[in-house]
């Protein structure tokens, strides 16, 4: 028997235990359907080979040749759930411990008339018909291994519902935290977001690893964004150095709709985070910034698709990573621009920083333009820290390393600044400097 | 307070610093004159720690430590200031952060407290008002987009927020009008004092009406070639410096 068959058993025999043991009574029969059909898909395409186009540079061999057994939930303390989400933010929190919800972790407090906050295991246990038509519209279950993986163990979540019109103040934080330590645990967490026409609000998904453990996260994020919402989300990713964790963040906007999504990912072994956004009606506006630190054994890989759907679009893409020791970095952006998507507006940027002369990264931007009045410009450019600029922070009385970080934030800022909440923003900046490299040993001759 | 002895120093090879001697007491002003490419920055940059420079010989006693051995941080940190020729541009690195960060470094290192944010800014209000600049330049990032002359006026005001003990003006007076120049100069002469030097590399004689130097030396093809009082600037202004590339055949020979 095979590794990879061996994983493959694995995830079978849990299968079936979700949806046959005492787990599965009283699940709705739509609900077992949903995870019946996306467990075939898997078993359909496997996990993706560095032979496929996409994940040329991405091998997953070390999530696809070991059995992860499903996390279960576990109690940790109110005080370790607090240090990992925002403080200073004021609205609703959900809480999440290897995948399953927590409640008494969370608070969601008093929403506004029309606002659900809630877990999906909750709204899934009644059935679809909260949730349809929106779940797994955007995941793409049948082309997507890891996402039909993830639908097949669909059990728990966050849903985020805002009806038309309303306006949320403070952002909603979603937080998974793993306990793992040792066992080879994975989990799936879920995200829908579900804006309706005119309504605005933001959501702070974080997903956090307690101990430097190995294990496996396979999240799937949803958002349907109506027309003239507006949704500012952003993605805190602080793993463990040890984790593997693969996402897939599907956005669909509707005429004038705006969708910003901001990731930082600051943690993980073997990263990769497919986000896609499709601009279906008029006027829609869709910005992706990233932020990525990928050290000593880390493959951080982002991999985005803007598919201009309509006309009168706008996108926009910043990504920007550091790179240390051997880390390694792929970035790859795919533009669409279909027929009638005429002034189309894209503009797309992926800047690294590398710190290590054994660090690598490789960019691919992936233009399909079959519009012909569109306005489309990608750039890419590697660089090193700049040693005149070094030399004068030197000469101004700051130390060596106090002038690197320094240079290393700055490299970082205008992502940090699109962030859009200053509470998360200060989080982020410390832990920026946490994960910095104090590489006395990497600084350049 | 600095004594250079049979500096030689260059890049990559290639020598650039020919065997300098220079010394500067306590609250003098050295004028270092020269045509371009005569060394006049690689001598600056060699004083404040500029790695790419490599010293083949020589030595350089600054306060009694040798200089040569400190970090370039440390070197600052000991009241050593160069103002650039060319200020780097770091866009991200807002400006006044940067300054109260390297004022914080020379206080931690004297021993005196920390200033917060409060006294910071009255600080540097005051000197902005002595210079006669923009305060938006503060939340800026450093030198990023700046003109010119604010390039120039952003040293000089660090310069006077950190109060260097030797102050390295490296052709501050280079792209400046006539207003600025004296401006800059003020600046300058504010922070004149007995215990103060200042070593001002210029390549034009205009300067030096407004800061009067004590010494005046001419650097050519690395070496100090003639040195004397603030005469000697007036004079290169009217004979040009093929007057002394003459002399310094003869030097030479
Ligand atoms: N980093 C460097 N790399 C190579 N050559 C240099 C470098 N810095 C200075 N030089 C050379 O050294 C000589 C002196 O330069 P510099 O000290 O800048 O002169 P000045 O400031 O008097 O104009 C010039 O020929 C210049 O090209
Ligand atoms: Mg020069």
């Amino acid at each position: 028997m095979t590794e990879a068959s061996a994983a493959y058993d694995g995830y079978q025999a849990d299968f079936e235990r979700l949806q046959g043991g005492a787990d599965a009574a009283g699940v709705p029969a739509a609900v077992i359907s949903l995870r019946q059909d996306a467990m075939a898909h898997f078993s359909r395409l496997g996990f993706p080979t560095t032979r496929l186009e996409d994940w040329r540079f991405t091998n997953v061999a070390p999530i696809a040749s070991r059995a992860y057994a499903l996390g279960n939930p576990a109690e940790i303390d109110g005080a370790q759930a607090g240090r990992l989400l925002v403080p200073d933010l004021p609205g609703p929190r959900l809480v999440f411990v290897n995948g399953r919800f927590a409640p008494s972790l969370s608070s969601v407090g008093a929403v506004p008339a029309g606002v659900e906050v809630r877990s999906l295991g909750d709204t899934l246990a009644a059935g679809l018909e909260g949730v349809a038509p929106h779940l797994v519209s955007l995941a793409g279950v049948p082309e997507q291994p890891f996402s039909a993986l993830n639908t097949a163990f669909l059990q728990d979540g966050a849903l985020i519902k805002v009806a038309e019109g309303v306006v949320l103040d403070a952002p909603v934080q979603v937080l998974f935290v793993s306990t793992a330590q040792g066992e080879a645990v994975v989990t799936h967490p879920r995200v829908l977001v579900i804006a309706e026409a005119n309504s605005q609000f933001g959501v702070i998904e974080s997903y956090a690893g307690l101990r430097d453990a190995e294990y496996f996260t396979n999240a799937v994020t949803e958002i349907d964004a109506g027309a003239g919402s507006v949704v500012t989300h952003a993605k805190v990713l602080r793993e463990s150095l040890q984790a593997y964790h693969v996402a897939s963040l599907q956005a669909r906007l509707d005429r004038s709709a705006v969708v910003t999504s901001t990731s930082v990912t600051l943690g993980g072994a073997l990263v990769r985070n497919d986000v896609g956004a499709v601009l279906n009606g008029e006027g829609a506006e869709c910005t992706l910034n990233g932020l990525y630190v990928a050290g000593r054994n880390q493959l951080i890989d982002n991999h985005t698709t803007i598919d201009h759907a309509s006309p009168h679009c706008d996108s926009h893409e910043l990504y920007k990573g550091i790179l240390d020791g051997d880390g390694r970095a792929v970035f790859n952006g795919k533009i669409i621009v279909r027929l009638d998507a005429q002034k189309t507006d894209a503009k797309q940027s992926n800047k690294a920083l590398l710190l290590s002369e054994r660090a690598q990264v490789n960019t691919k931007p992936q233009l399909e333009i079959l519009a012909d009045d569109v306005k489309c410009t990608h750039g890419a450019t590697v660089g090193q820290l700049d040693n005149d600029a070094l030399f004068y922070l030197r000469a101004r009385g700051l130390g060596l390393e106090h002038a690197r970080r320094m240079l290393i934030d700055a490299f970082a800022t205008d992502v940090l600044d699109r962030l859009g909440y200053a509470p998360l923003r200060t989080q982020l900046d410390r832990a920026l400097l946490e994960r910095l490299p104090a590489a006395a040993d990497e600084v350049p001759a | 307070m600095l004594e250079i002895t049979g500096l030689c120093a260059g890049v990559d090879g290639k020598e650039i610093l020919r065997g300098i001697d220079l010394s500067v007491g306590p609250g003098e002003v050295h004028a270092i004159m020269g045509p371009n490419g005569s060394g006049k920055s690689t001598l600056a940059g060699v004083l404040a720690g500029r790695p790419e420079f490599d010293v083949t010989s020589g030595a350089i006693q600054y306060q009694g430590q040798d200089l040569l051995e400190m970090e370039p941080e440390d070197r600052a940190r000991e009241g050593v200031f160069l103002a650039f020729q060319y200020p780097v541009e770091i866009p991200g690195v807002n400006n006044a952060y940067l300054l109260k960060a390297a004022l914080n470094e020379v206080r931690k290192h004297r021993g005196e407290q920390e200033l917060d944010a409060m006294d910071f800014m009255t600080l540097v209000k005051k000197q902005l008002g002595v210079l006669q600049m923009n305060a938006d330049l503060l939340n800026r990032p450093v030198n990023d987009g700046f003109s010119g002359g604010e390039k120039k006026r952003n040293e000089i005001l660090q310069m006077a927020v950190l109060e260097p003990k030797l102050a390295i003006l490296d052709e501050t007076d280079s792209g400046l009008d006539i207003d600025a120049l004296k401006i800059v100069s003020n600046g300058v002469n504010t922070l004149r004092s007995p215990e103060r030097s200042t070593i001002i590399v210029t390549h034009y004689q205009r300067l030096l009406n407004y800061i009067v130097p004590d010494v005046v030396h001419v650097l050519l093809g690395g070496r100090i070639v003639k040195s004397g009082g603030k005469d000697l600037a007036l004079e290169l202004e009217a004979k040009g410096y093929s007057w002394i590339s003459g002399a310094a055949a003869e030097v030479r020979v």
